[in-house]
């Protein structure tokens, strides 16, 4: 692992008013890997997500992208986020093909008129993910699947080598959710540091190379396998999680 | 009388020629921009502003100052007092609103009361389309020009703030900027409105028109069309009805949109009432006759 960090995170802490956030955390994502962000509701997955996307400012700490500043990274069109399905107006009357476009709009001029090389990334974009039957579709009548799918389209359509994925599988079914990791591991593999956080412990070793545990501040980031073993677990959301699991 | 005349008569008239270039112009712009208002969820954001902006209009006419001017100043004067009344409270944003833009309201009420030649600035909380001069016609062409060229250029990167500003930002678009730029939009889009149906009522047609495309169309840019076609049609009809029946010119345009929107509520293909009922009773029917194939 000597490659430069694709994200860096040093010391960030965020208040919410009187809240703590995040107390302090710091974390590398590289390039070729795939992290899974694990924690239970309220632990800051969600800030941790919108602080490195420079959303939430942080009162201490600096976030580093590709070793430079967020601002010049995002101009540079490097950050994919692929959002969580509630923050998402699914009757919004826009097509899936429309959606993966504005993954295209950073490198597009004033107006936003695709040329013909946005919409050939588009094209390649929607095969990827095997949407092209359904590019026409309104986005709200997608399965699950299909609509994760759209966002992790619209990540490639843009090129981006940072990939942020908030729940991804959340009210997916099994079968798109194989279909996603699989992607996710071609990504990952072309060289794209990913960030997935997921309540979806059993699929975590299938798809992540590395995992953090999160409580306001990093409990752990190493290995999954060592990161899901119980008392660790057990740490980052309370022993009664255990006799739930 | 017949259908030719009907239509041709009033425009014997100059002040009946400008009224209807005048609510062309209104229904229009207001259209475009009802788009992205009901989208975003601002409809009550669109009546703040549109009720606040009275006070900055009679400032800028007791100073003798463009009326725009006015209005945007007061515009995001009362966004700001909104966000800093929920902000920093524990009044919750609805109430903010109804707060601050009927606060200010009243400021221009009481300052219309206090202001001399109070004829013409009734006018501008009713709307007088009969009465519009021609220099009152100049003012509201280029405003209105100007508002709908912004936001038909910008139409993807409003579309996109509206949709997504979280993905906007991560692309190194301004999405605060556009927000803001949306707003002063909003506010010019009073004033061009004003003259037409009033302040009390450019709120209607801020929302209705947006409104009924979104149920007509799953597509933003089929949208763009159908709201203004649907809402200068109602202007048309609405004027042309008060004209022939003596009644209120703004009102009847307004609840022209409203008609064509109950109408469209009931019998849209696809998003009406009637139409979705249908749907249901032929799926529930399908589904007792064949077995459902599982989607992907």
């Amino acid at each position: 692992m000597t490659a430069q960090p694709a994200v860096e995170v040093e010391d960030v802490t965020v208040h919410y008013g009187d809240v703590l956030a995040l107390d302090r955390v710091s974390l590398a994502l590289r390039p070729g890997r795939v992290c899974g962000l694990v924690g239970m509701n309220g632990s800051g997955k969600s800030t941790l997500f919108k602080t490195i996307m420079g959303t939430v400012k942080p009162d201490a700490g600096a976030v580093r992208i590709n070793g430079a500043a967020p601002a010049a990274a995002r101009k540079a069109g490097v950050l994919g986020y692929v959002p969580q399905s509630e923050d998402v107006d699914w009757t919004f009357p826009l097509s899936v093909r429309d959606v993966v476009m504005t993954g295209r709009y950073g490198r597009m001029g004033p107006t936003r008129r695709p040329g013909k090389a946005d919409r050939e990334a588009v094209d390649h974009a929607l095969e990827r993910v095997e949407l092209t039957d359904l590019a026409d579709r309104q986005i709200g009548q997608l399965s699950g699947g299909q609509k994760k799918r759209t966002f992790v389209a619209r990540g490639i359509a843009q090129g981006a080598t940072i990939l942020l994925l908030d729940e991804p599988f959340a009210g997916v079914d099994k079968r798109s959710e194989a279909t996603i990791t699989a992607l996710l591991r071609e990504l990952a593999d072309a060289g794209a540091a990913i960030l997935v956080s997921t309540h979806d412990l059993h699929a975590l070793p299938d798809l992540a190379d590395e995992a953090i545990l999160l409580l306001r501040t990093v409990l752990m980031h190493g290995d999954p396998a060592v990161v899901l073993q119980p008392e660790n677990l057990a740490a980052a959301f309370g022993l009664d999680v255990m006799t739930r699991t | 009388m017949d259908v030719i005349d009907f239509f041709v008569d009033p425009l014997r008239y100059d002040f009946m020629v400008r009224a209807l270039i005048t609510t062309l112009i209104a229904a229009v712009v207001c259209a475009v921009l009802s788009c992205w208002l009901v989208l975003i969820g601002w409809s009550l954001m669109g009546d703040a502003v549109s009720h606040a902006v009275l006070p900055g209009v009679v400032l800028a006419y007791i100073v003798g100052a463009p009326f725009a001017i006015g209005a945007v100043i007061f515009g995001f004067l009362a966004v700001a007092l909104i966000g800093l009344v929920r902000d920093t409270s524990r009044v919750k944003e609805d109430a903010a609103i109804g707060i601050v833009f009927s606060t200010l309201f009243a400021l221009g009420l009481v300052l219309v009361s206090v202001t001399p030649s109070q004829t013409d600035l009734n006018h501008i909380i009713f709307g007088n389309l009969l009465g519009v001069s021609r220099s009152d016609l100049v003012q509201i062409a280029i405003l209105g020009a100007f508002v709908f060229i912004a936001l038909i250029v910008k139409r993807r990167d409003f579309t996109l703030y509206a949709f997504d500003p979280t993905h906007a930002h991560a692309i190194g678009l301004n999405p605060r900027l556009l927000g803001a730029a949306l707003l002063g939009l909003l506010a010019l889009t009073a004033v061009v409105a004003l003259q037409a149906v009033g302040v009390i009522l450019v709120v209607a047609m801020l929302i209705i028109p947006g409104a009924t495309a979104y149920l007509l169309t799953d597509s933003f840019h089929r949208m763009l069309i159908i709201a203004p076609a649907v809402s200068a049609s109602c202007a048309v009809i609405g004027l042309y009805l008060s004209y022939h029946l003596d009644t209120a010119s703004g009102g009847m345009v307004v609840l022209s949109q409203g008609a064509a929107f109950a109408l469209v509520y009931l019998f849209a293909p696809r998003q009406g009432v009637i139409g979705r009922r249908i749907t249901a009773s032929r799926r529930r029917r399908a589904s007792t006759s064949a077995a459902v194939v599982a989607e992907r």
